[in-house]
């Protein structure tokens, strides 16, 4: 399971001259990026810089205006099984039902995502959230929402984390395991693209590549 | 003696292995997301009743309030059952819809099924079919109940079953269509009836013809083999419609 790509010439994702546009702005023009696994990949901008355009154009759930992603070398939308078999995306809401237990959404999450259901209790107790299992996430707060979809990267074997905002309502040291999980994973052959306003505590800046976008019109 | 039984038994756990290898594949089957997808909306629907008991109730309220409205004469109400039990089933169909995409699309849920590595249209039919065993299935047990109160003709009541059974899911798969198209608009509740209501009007028309005939005595297998058609027609086609709909809807 922790086998996951060995480093290779071809970049596990890439970009190719995307072009976003929104409500008749451009947010960014041909823009090209190559990521391979071990990188962590730290997107900048201001508020409205097009972060979570760029990582959702990345992910395949939206569409860019011009140019193309892919994976391996392909087209995501000419092996849109595969590529989503070995990507996981975080967005901005926790995809939590509020009518289910902890332990229930966490389990559907995974399941959903054709992982192992078996150690659920351990995965949400490294998210800080044992004795929490039973509780109806709509009695939990906005913090342990996040937890609860968190909690599937400690299980995932895919090798492209697309994290957007991983770290907000997270306290200190959850976000400091984070991290930890970030470096592990890298280790082990994959990449990480996130966006934060925070800065990075344990990952050191040289481990980490920097996208920064600023759009100016 | 003892070696043969050890190497028997060593081939015995490397078929176990082999046997576990294929289960964690067979995680992504496609009877086992289905299955998921439909365990979790139930669960829900089921910890949130409003959803199960609104349409229900809205539909015994439209049908009790016509007998009072128009007169307990057995004649009018029995000529005019028929179309009151469909329109109200219609509409308690187009009520529930809202709930079938919007509270995943708020929660992002929605996301995470379109970038699950299972096919859309699985997805979505399980979610359909969910729909319809909430709203659908307590319709069509309760209809013929309520079809007393309106002096339904005896003969009618086979047809309106039958009618309601095949009926009833063509809402649920239209309706999802029309849901899936509107679910990233803020206020879509207009427009959806008016993306949805056009297209249930065939159904409609055929399913109370069905029951005018049935209580003529006459056979109805023509109308019951065209909503048949209708139903396989969406059956086949709207979970591949929903599909793409919301991945423009989350574009």
């Amino acid at each position: 399971m922790n086998t996951l790509l060995t480093h290779s010439p071809t970049p596990l994702i890439s970009g190719e001259k995307l072009t976003c546009i929104r409500e008749e702005r451009l947010l960014f023009d041909e823009l090209s990026l190559e990521i391979n696994a071990g990188d962590i990949v730290q997107v900048e901008g201001p508020n409205g810089s097009g972060k979570t355009s760029l990582l959702r154009i990345l992910s395949g759930l939206s569409q860019p205006y011009d140019g193309q992603v892919k994976y391996k070398s392909q087209t995501i939308s000419r092996c849109r099984e595969e590529f989503q078999q070995n990507l996981l995306y975080f967005g901005h809401l926790s995809g939590v039902k509020g009518e289910m237990t902890a332990e229930e959404n966490l389990k559907f999450n995974l399941a959903l995502h054709g992982n192992n259901t078996d150690d659920t209790l351990a995965y949400l107790a490294k998210v800080n959230l044992l004795g929490f299992e039973d509780s109806l996430a709509s009695h939990l707060s906005a913090g342990q929402h996040r937890r609860i979809a968190l909690a599937r990267l400690y299980q995932s074997d895919a090798p492209i984390w697309i994290l957007d905002e991983p770290f907000t309502a997270i306290d200190k040291q959850g976000v400091a395991s984070l991290e930890q999980l970030f470096l592990q994973h890298v280790k082990r052959g994959g990449c990480v693209i996130l966006t934060t306003h925070q800065d990075l505590i344990s990952i050191k800046p040289e481990q980490v590549k920097k996208i920064t976008l600023d759009y100016s019109s | 003696m003892t070696l043969k039984a050890q190497s028997a038994q060593t081939t015995e756990t490397l078929t176990n292995q082999t046997d576990n290898l294929v289960q964690s594949s067979a995680q992504l089957s496609y009877t086992r997301a289905f299955m998921l997808v439909l365990k979790r909306d139930l669960t829900i629907a089921m910890r949130h009743k409003d959803d199960i008991i609104n349409p229900l109730l809205f539909f015994v309220i439209v049908i009790t309030l016509f007998p009072l409205g128009i007169g307990p004469e057995a004649q009018t109400l029995s000529r005019i059952a028929p179309g009151i039990i469909w329109v109200a089933a219609l509409l308690a169909t187009l009520l529930s819809l809202d709930r079938l995409f919007k509270s995943d699309h708020l929660d992002g849920s929605l996301e995470q099924m379109l970038l699950s590595p299972h096919p859309i249209f699985l997805l979505v039919l399980a979610k359909i079919f969910a729909h319809w065993l909430i709203t659908g299935l307590p319709l069509i047990l309760m209809a013929p109940l309520l079809a007393v109160l309106l002096h339904l003709d005896e003969n009618s009541y086979g047809a309106l079953v039958f009618t309601l059974l095949l009926g009833t899911p063509v809402l649920s798969l239209l309706g999802a269509v029309g849901v899936a198209l509107t679910v990233g608009i803020k206020k879509g509740g207009v427009l959806l009836s008016l993306l949805v209501l056009p297209l249930y009007i065939p159904v409609l028309i055929f399913a109370t013809s069905a029951i005018d005939t049935a209580a003529l005595g006459l056979p109805y297998s023509g109308q019951l083999a065209i909503i048949a058609a209708l139903f396989f027609g969406s059956l086949s086609l709207a979970p591949f419609a929903v599909g793409a709909a919301l991945k423009v809807s989350t574009n």
